[in-house]
């Protein structure tokens, strides 16, 4: 499904603020898998996800999606494949436009847009219909410029752009981190449901130790640039914080002793 | 009484230049409002579209013909921008700079070496012209000039409505989003830089042929005066006209406001040399109203009966 091979990444290169992102990182996602993505600040783990997203170039390595090599692919052509639901709940809609507007813009990824109607009466219905899955009473707020709309609301909005046409992969980095607990709840629960139900292939980012055993089929650690923990099946089933803090306590005490 | 008698008379001149006008505010939207950039082409590219037509139509080129050339002549440089700021990572704003600074090299050359060159209304079939601003009939320049306007915007609104009309709007709105959503923001910018800087030209080169000549100094200030146009007809119409059509046609009065401020104050005895002076403040005034508002003169919220807050002694 996503294959990354061998990826490298070092930030501001020949300065004193070098940073050397992603090291030598290699990563296999199966069809259907649902994987969360924890690990420190620092640890490389949204530069993964932007670097699959192709917001910035690897400088090493080669990323396959479905089979297709896509590491020279720019930002906007490999959005064909990838759904994405951002930190920052204002980076995923457009706030001037409706919120069916910016459903339709989403409903046309990966298709040419020409001349045609912008969005169509047929398109409007399914929309509503989508909207109202959601449960947050959107479907009756069609026309409604985004920028009115609450950070949990345009969260859960963006979730469904990024789903509207079934992506090959989707990539949610830390999409909860600007709510607060109860709408985070609510938006991971969304997020839980669409999964299930278009059978996703997910990477998510989070910071939730909690969150991040509760949900998903694996668990993978990050630090310093690589995958440090990869944990699936029945032992991350019954995977605990306590367990989760200890090896995360090891991984960073085997870091700095090798350093 | 006699200043009322010169500022009537003087009043159709200043709506029918506001009018042209408007059309190249339109296009200056479409960069600074829809896209969000500062596009500084238009300063070259509101003399291209008037030397483009009037050179064409002294050698005999239909007016309808000279008018698609100026158009496509505008859409060149605001790709030739466009390419600059994209391709070659250069901020839009000296994109648009150096492509102006081009341009008055190319308007020359296109007017063979010569600062400025007149076509004349009895020899010539114009569309638009000085002469009949006070005529009642179908060849009035306010009239013809009301004709492109609803034109251009019903086109305009066409074509923010297609689906890569939205996509340009949302690049403008938000790149980071419409990458994502698999949109190519560059090409939209290039695209959009076009449509504005066409649009631009066609004003231009309806703006000649109302005055009779085209003048390489043509565009000096333009973008000044577009911009006046824009935020006049913002902070004016914002908030009765939401629909996008309406917000083009607020930028059409905008201009044609600022053509009728600008008309007073002149007939009150204004020197027309302090006239950039004056399009300079009155812009600074209309760009500083809305921070203004929202800093001075926020409404006093109403406190529910019964919560009033007492400060703690």
């Amino acid at each position: 499904m996503l294959e990354l091979k061998q990826i490298y990444k070092t930030f501001n290169r020949g300065t004193v603020n070098e940073k050397r992102a992603i090291d030598g990182l290699n990563l296999t996602l199966e069809e259907g898998d649902f994987v969360t993505v924890i690990g420190g600040n620092g640890a490389g783990k949204s530069t993964i996800l932007n670097l699959i997203a192709g917001v910035f170039p690897v400088d090493a390595g080669s990323i396959r999606l479905n089979g297709t090599d896509v590491t020279n692919l720019p930002e906007h052509k490999r959005a064909k494949y990838l759904g994405r639901v951002f930190q920052d709940p204002m980076m995923g809609t457009a706030a001037t436009m409706g919120i069916e507007e910016n459903l339709a813009l989403a409903y046309r990824r990966g298709k040419s847009r020409g001349l045609r109607k912008g969005i169509s009466n047929d398109e409007r219905k399914l929309y509503k219909e989508k909207l109202s899955i959601l449960g947050l009473g959107l479907e009756d707020r069609m026309t409604s410029k985004v920028g009115l709309l609450s950070g949990g609301q345009r969260q859960a909005l963006t979730l469904l752009m990024a789903t509207l046409q079934k992506p090959d992969l989707l990539l949610l980095d830390e999409h909860t981190a600007a709510l607060d607990p109860k709408t985070t709840d609510k938006v991971l629960q969304i997020t839980e449901n669409i999964v299930a139900r278009d059978h996703l292939t997910t990477l998510m980012v989070t910071h939730n130790m909690k969150n991040a055993i509760q949900y998903g089929n694996r668990l993978i650690m990050m630090d310093a640039g690589r995958v440090v923990v990869d944990i699936r099946g029945e032992e991350k089933k019954n995977l605990t914080v306590r367990d989760l803090l200890d090896k995360f306590h090891l991984e960073s005490d085997r870091m700095l002793l090798s350093e | 009484m006699e200043f009322l008698s010169a500022l009537l008379s003087a009043l159709p001149g200043a709506v029918a230049q506001g009018l042209i006008w408007g059309l190249m505010a339109i296009g200056v939207y479409i960069t600074y409002k829809v896209l969000d950039l500062a596009d500084l082409t238009v300063d070259g590219t509101m003399a291209t579209g008037g030397a483009v037509c009037i050179v064409l139509m002294t050698n005999g080129v239909n007016v309808w013909v000279a008018l698609a050339c100026a158009f496509l002549a505008g859409m060149l440089a605001g790709f030739v921008t466009g390419v600059l700021h994209t391709f070659m990572g250069i901020p839009a704003i000296l994109a648009g700079i150096l492509t102006q600074l081009a341009l008055y090299s190319i308007n020359l050359r296109i007017m063979d070496s010569k600062a400025n060159m007149a076509i004349n209304p009895n020899n010539f079939d114009l569309l638009v012209s000085l002469r009949n601003v006070r005529a009642v009939t179908l060849e009035n320049p306010i009239f013809v000039a009301a004709v492109f306007t609803i034109v251009v915007i019903a086109l305009l609104y066409w074509f923010f409505g297609t689906a890569l009309g939205c996509s340009i709007r949302a690049t403008g709105a938000n790149p980071n989003m419409s990458r994502a959503q698999g949109i190519n923001v560059n090409r939209n910018k290039v695209l959009g830089l076009m449509i504005s800087n066409g649009l631009v030209a066609l004003a231009s080169a309806l703006y000649c042929q109302y005055q009779g000549f085209a003048d390489v100094q043509a565009g000096r200030g333009a973008i000044v005066i577009g911009l006046a146009a824009v935020i006049i007809g913002e902070v004016l119409f914002s908030r009765i006209f939401h629909n996008f059509a309406l917000k083009l046609l607020s930028v059409a009065l905008g201009a044609v406001i600022y053509y009728v401020v600008i008309q007073i104050v002149l007939t009150a005895g204004l020197n027309t040399n302090d006239l950039k002076l004056i399009t300079a403040v009155v812009v600074a005034i209309f760009l500083a109203l809305p921070y203004w508002k929202s800093k001075y003169f926020r409404g006093k919220m109403k406190v529910p009966a019964g919560k009033e807050v007492t400060p703690h002694a």
